[in-house]
């Protein structure tokens, strides 16, 4: 390995970030091969019947629209957000931004367990006020529960890139003659052209592997009809073949993004900010922005926090803590592991990607990601029938499950390693080989301390999404495991709504919890 | 005499409620084909005037008028868009997803497609681009990027072009040889040109006539040479270099000061403050036949064609440049004679303090 990398360039990657980053490769890459090649295995006429089947169409479709529908919702909340927090002089524009990204807290199956428990003739709604409306299901309940839980991500790029942007920009535009309108459509929008994009790429991929939200929805996509096929009607060929086809639909979403990305390249020219100057008085526009902004609350924290306090309340014979107590313990012996593993790997890797940005470190930082990019049901497959026929020692197993979660959300903690890593300059760890360090020991005593805050950061958004997981832990945990939101998801699903709470409720306060502190610690740096 | 073609009257704004205005009163009227520069050191309002004239801030009392059409003064300002005045950004603010053509075919878009090229490659010839024309702005030098964003405000034909510190992020040595291209230029179009700067040397040698600002207030108006050898108040005559200023009884045309008996620029009876230029003083060697007690020479810097001299006297310290024969050392007694008249400032004596010349710097910073 080390030789085709130095026939790459002279200045040789260090063996020791290299292996790490290879092995993740690996990891994810072989059990993604296997599955394709389980596909192929199929017969010609049973692979005709396979392909040509209604229900793939059907799927295909409901998958799309379901797709389209939640990135207009996270568009209409996200867009206001964002303009408000960046662009204007609102007062309390923190809070906004909490408005903005508590909702992260909140899994789209947590939020539609909440908005079926809301309407209907025994809802929470019907015992608040008498007033029974229809319950939301089917297409657009997925689409709300999907879009509340995931427009933070849309809404975080767009403030960034609108507070990266010089205003004096749209000042030159008017100045050029054109008018507000003109100057949004021709100057603003394009520049955020990068952000919406990636925003809409992280809505998306999660919505293609969204499994929880829309089985409790009942509404048929792709992620749903693996687990169907693989759980209850064990046809291990055709959900591959699902898996398959939603890889292919993935990998269609990501060359499409790659190509509408490519001809935009965005650089700041010149370096002037006027700062607050550009900033822009609500007046009394500010009160239909705070009606909008405790809307976007109200339904997407509130509501699903009132419902499930609520139901709390309507326990059978008084709430069971115990079960929850041991829920919780599960859930964190999976996550917390998990955590450290992804922290642990994702050094290396933002290590790499920043230190060495050659050709074959991008494609081995690109394959890192590539596990988080799979939906989760197509790698959990993946990763059973590859144990299950080679590596039955660990089929079904805890460690199993541990080390797929840090895999596929190793991902999110690159991020913030690699941001902590663009402030430790080069020249420092020059600077300690000059005084005798190894590379190793420069890496140790100069860098790390500086990206230990970045790893924390990093460690944090795993352990937080694995808290959350859903599907892996569905296919791949040993049997009788119990997390917190399996056990919310088991029991909505038979609208047991009332024996859900209280694992919502915990996870619900857990999530909460870490979302403030995230947003808190990024206040007060 | 033409009509001026930018009329400002009485402009004032108020960012907030307890600090005083940050531009407050100001005055002042351009003609057409001038070059015409507000400097002041920063905070003074300068940029905000110029943003007011834009458009692109609101005025909250003032009027301003531009070819006899009134832009703010009636409730009613003209949108910047209707403006018709062109703008350079201190940071350019090229728009980064456009290429150099686009950009500056931006302010053209109701024009036809043949006559909107011709004008862009006109315009990017004038400023010496049209190789780059395809090129995105990160791909263009400091300097050429400037170059772009003047193309990109010339294109639209504006009755008045607007500079905000249109230097201030070259590097010393382009910075020299762009303001005279850019002069040149926009002298060979006729165009009238308002430039906002701190940079005293730029507005004495790009401006046709300036007007000096200091805490949102005008304090002098006139050509770069009115105002720099006659100073009306001390901020200006230290803020346009350096300067040693006195205390006079002046009768006449002539003052007693610590010098002895100097020359006034204009008649005038009673207390007076007057600035004497480092340039206008020299130094005379002393014996013990004067009638004046000597200075002793505390610093020298030899700087090729002149002498920057600091003499001490008892009560303070002088700034005297002389041409390169003078030879005195540091330790040398000496004493000070006045070359040109004293500039008769219109503060009053006791409120400056009167001292050893500070750096240019440290007024800028202070202010």
């Amino acid at each position: 390995m080390a030789v085709w990398l130095k026939s790459w360039r002279e200045r040789r990657a260090p063996w020791m970030f290299v292996l790490p980053a290879a092995l993740v490769a690996l990891a994810t890459l072989v059990p993604l091969a296997y599955l394709i090649l389980q596909a192929l295995d199929a017969e010609g006429q049973a692979l005709r019947e396979i392909l040509w089947r209604r229900r793939n169409l059907i799927l295909f479709w409901n998958t799309l629209r379901l797709v389209v529908g939640v990135l207009l919702v996270a568009a209409v909340i996200a867009f206001p957000l964002a303009w408000l927090t960046a662009r204007t002089r609102l007062p309390w524009r923190w809070l906004v931004t909490m408005v903005g990204v508590l909702p992260l807290a909140i899994p789209g199956y947590v939020m539609a367990y909440a908005l079926l428990g809301l309407g209907g003739n025994y809802g929470a709604l019907a015992q608040w006020t008498g007033w029974a409306p229809p319950r939301l299901s089917g297409y657009w309940g997925a689409v709300f529960s999907i879009g509340l839980y995931t427009f933070p991500y849309l809404f975080l790029n767009l403030r960034t890139a609108l507070m990266g942007m010089d205003p004096a920009q749209e000042d030159a535009a008017r100045c050029l003659g054109a008018g507000s309108l003109e100057t949004f459509f021709r100057v603003t929008l394009p520049q955020l052209r990068p952000a919406i994009l990636a925003g809409s790429l992280i809505i998306g991929l999660y919505v293609l592997g969204d499994f929880g939200a829309v089985a409790l929805m009942r509404f048929e996509t792709f992620s749903q009809a693996i687990y169907t096929q693989y759980a209850l009607a064990y046809d291990a060929v055709y959900a591959s073949w699902l898996a398959l086809l939603l890889l292919v639909f993935t990998g269609a979403v990501l060359v499409m993004e790659a190509r509408l990305l490519r001809r935009t390249l965005l650089h700041k020219v010149g370096s002037g900010n006027r700062g607050k100057l550009g900033l822009l008085r609500l007046g009394w526009w500010a009160i239909p922005a705070w009606f909008f902004i405790g809307s976007v609350f109200l339904a997407s924290v509130l509501v699903p926090v009132a419902t499930i306090v609520s139901w709390l309340f309507q326990y059978p014979e008084g709430v069971r803590w115990v079960d929850a107590w041991s829920a919780l313990r599960g859930s964190l012996t999976a996550s917390v592991p998990a955590a450290f593993i992804a922290g642990a790997l994702a050094l290396p890797i933002a290590y790499l990607g920043v230190r060495y940005p050659t050709r074959s470190t991008r494609v081995l930082e690109r394959s890192a990601y590539l596990a988080y990019a799979t939906p989760p049901l197509a790698l959990a497959l993946a990763f059973t029938l590859f144990t299950y026929r080679f590596l039955p020692g660990i089929y079904q197993t805890l460690p199993l499950l541990i080390g797929v979660c840090a895999l596929r959300y190793m991902a999110e903690s690159v991020g913030p390693i690699r941001s902590a890593l663009y402030q430790a300059s080069p020249r420092m760890e020059e600077a300690a080989r000059t005084l005798g360090c190894t590379p190793l020991a420069a890496f140790f005593r100069v860098i790390f301390p500086l990206v230990v805050k970045g790893l924390g950061v990093g460690t944090a958004l795993v352990f937080l999404s694995v808290m959350k997981e859903l599907p892996l832990t569905f296919l791949l945990s040993p049997l009788g495991f119990e997390t917190l939101a399996l056990n919310v998801w088991n029991f909505a699903n038979e609208a047991m709504y009332a024996e859900a709470a209280p694992y919502a409720l915990m996870l619900l306060v857990i999530s909460l919890l870490f979302v403030g502190l995230l947003l808190f610690r990024e206040r007060s740096t | 005499m033409m009509a001026p073609l930018l009329e400002v009257n009485n402009l004032t704004k108020r960012f907030d409620r307890r600090l005083p205005p940050v531009v407050n009163d100001v005055s002042f009227a351009i003609e057409p084909g001038e070059i015409f520069a507000l400097l002041g050191p920063s905070g003074c309002g300068k940029t905000t005037s110029l943003r007011m004239v834009a458009g692109l801030e609101s005025v909250d009392s003032g009027r301003i008028r531009m070819g006899g059409i009134l832009l703010e003064g009636n409730g009613k300002p003209v949108p910047a868009e209707n403006r018709g005045i062109g703008f350079v950004f201190q940071d350019y603010a090229l728009f980064p997803h456009m290429t150099v053509n686009r950009n500056v075919g931006f302010g053209l878009r109701r024009l036809p497609r043949d006559e909107r090229r011709r004008k862009v490659r006109r315009a990017l010839d004038l400023v010496g681009l049209k190789a780059s024309a395809e090129a995105m702005p990160f791909e263009l030098s400091g300097g050429q990027q400037q170059r772009v964003a003047l193309a990109r405000a010339l294109v639209a034909e504006p009755k008045l072009i607007l500079l905000d510190e249109p230097f201030s992020n070259l590097d010393a040595v382009l910075r020299e040889t762009t303001r005279v291209e850019v002069r040149n230029l926009l002298k060979s179009t006729g165009m009238t040109t308002l430039l906002v700067t701190h940079d005293q040397e730029e507005a004495l040698s790009f401006a046709d006539r300036l007007v000096v600002m200091n805490e949102g207030r005008i304090e002098q108006t006139g050509t770069p040479e009115e105002v720099y050898n006659r100073p009306r108040t001390a901020f200006v005559s230290r803020f346009l270099g350096r300067t040693n200023l006195i205390d006079g009884e002046a009768r006449g045309c002539m003052a007693e000061t610590v010098l002895g008996r100097i020359r006034l620029d204009r008649t005038i009876w009673g207390r007076v403050l007057v600035s004497l230029r480092p340039e206008h003083l020299t130094l005379r060697p002393w014996d013990e036949r004067a009638n004046r007690p000597p200075g002793v020479i505390v610093g020298r810097a030899f700087k090729g064609h002149d002498i920057t001299y600091r003499i001490r006297f008892p009560d303070r310290e002088w700034l005297v440049h002389t041409d390169n024969r003078t030879q005195f050392q540091t330790g040398d007694r000496a004493l000070l004679a006045a070359l040109e008249p004293g500039v008769v400032l219109d503060d009053p004596p006791d409120s400056v303090a009167v001292s050893t010349p500070p750096e240019p710097a440290e007024i800028a910073a202070g202010a």
